[in-house]
């Protein structure tokens, strides 16, 4: 085919839509995977029994507020990573402070309580189901996120998996603490972080797949 | 630069309300760019040529993913290196692709030079290997009939006429792309 007719073929749909569209995709498929998340963790597992007291809701917001943080930083990774030419530094700094602040805060915290107790504070009583049950969600919100993500153009298709992961893991992880109850900020960045990351591996090891183009 | 820079986004602000011949000439408009940018990196001009069309295709494919608020350049650059690599990842060629300043690919390429160039490889590229060896060195690296001619296992007068014939069937093969 002549290239002046494949252009004049290509300029039969239209040309570059408004900014944003992407990521309202990506927000708009992952948040709908994250609801049903949601739906699931509050019907399946049930809501956490503090939930009807102040202390409750304020530990959920708190830990919402972290796992969403990390979820923002994956689609802040995945948008960059997914567009040619552009510089990942931002979102990989923002995703750095945010590991290494909630590792600082887990020394902090650990530190200021009697050595006999850390294992405990920091086992708590469902350190082995929460990274489980966090990716068993995550794949609610991983699926529709991966599908809109196969329209990025990644030059490393595995890397924009694990930002698909982390964004997914992120908002499946604030999904699951509407059940659980665990208040530990160690708890909260060592299994939670571990559940986000088992999420963000499958991510990577499907992006690098499924992101080629 | 500044010039095309200019041209480029105003294409892409007009093709964003839906104006599709906007978008045909800021296509048009890579096309000789991405052509230059590819017959500088391939030896063979149909390589190049399947690689511009390909490029194109993933520009429109990926449009969603340029960002209107940074430079186009980079974004267009990354593309058309990816499709290198992906094309060298194919053949089985292991090669690094250097990451270049992103703005050469709007700057270096002027559009009739690289139209040229490429219609000038693919003429070239008919010619049977002895004879394309010998116009190379002759008329692009201005070598000597004298110093030429042993290089491609011709005598002197041999090569001369060589040169007379190979050009001839050049200039007969542009009259025939011609039509």
């Amino acid at each position: 085919m002549k290239t002046e007719d494949l252009i004049a073929g290509l300029a039969l749909e239209p040309g570059f839509p408004g900014p944003r569209q992407l990521e309202r995709k990506l927000i708009l498929w992952s948040g709908g995977g994250a609801l049903m998340a949601a739906l699931l963790t509050l019907l399946v597992l049930g809501p956490r029994p503090d939930m009807d007291q102040i202390a409750g809701v304020a530990s959920f917001l708190g830990k919402a507020g972290y796992t969403l943080a990390l979820a923002g930083a994956g689609l802040w990774l995945a948008r960059r990573l997914g567009q040619p030419g552009a510089r990942a530094k931002g979102p990989l700094l923002a995703l750095s402070l945010l590991l290494v602040g909630g590792l600082i805060a887990t020394v902090v915290e650990l530190a200021l309580i009697p050595a006999g107790e850390r294992a405990g504070q920091l086992m708590g009583h469902s350190a082995m189901i929460c990274p489980l049950a966090i990716l068993g969600l995550g794949l609610l919100a991983l699926c529709p996120a991966m599908i809109v993500a196969r329209r990025l153009a990644p030059v490393r298709p595995a890397a924009a998996g694990a930002a698909i992961g982390l964004l997914a893991g992120g908002l499946s992880a604030t999904a699951y603490g509407l059940h659980c109850a665990e208040t530990a900020v160690s708890f909260l960045v060592i299994w939670y972080g571990l559940g986000v990351l088992a999420t963000a591996a499958l991510g990577a090891a499907i992006g690098a797949r499924v992101l080629r183009w | 630069m500044e010039d095309i820079d200019l041209q480029i986004q105003s294409l892409i602000a007009l093709s964003q309300t839906g104006d599709r011949a906007a978008y045909g000439r800021l296509l048009a408009l890579m096309a000789p760019r991405l052509r230059a940018y590819f017959s500088r990196r391939l030896q063979d001009p149909a390589d190049a040529e399947d690689l511009v069309q390909e490029t194109l295709i993933a520009i429109h494919t990926k449009r969603e993913t340029y960002n209107p608020a940074l430079p186009f350049a980079p974004w267009v650059y990354g593309i058309a290196r990816y499709k290198l690599i992906d094309h060298f990842r194919r053949r089985g060629v292991r090669r690094h692709v250097p990451l270049e300043e992103a703005g050469e690919i709007l700057a270096e390429s002027d559009t009739e030079a690289g139209a040229t160039r490429a219609d000038l490889n693919r003429l070239l590229a008919r010619l049977p290997a002895r004879q394309r060896g010998l116009l190379e060195d002759v008329r692009l690296r201005g070598l000597t009939i004298a110093e030429a001619a042993p290089r491609h296992g011709y005598s002197e007068g041999a090569a001369k006429v060589a040169l007379h014939r190979t050009l001839k069937s050049l200039s007969a093969s542009v009259a025939a792309d011609e039509d």
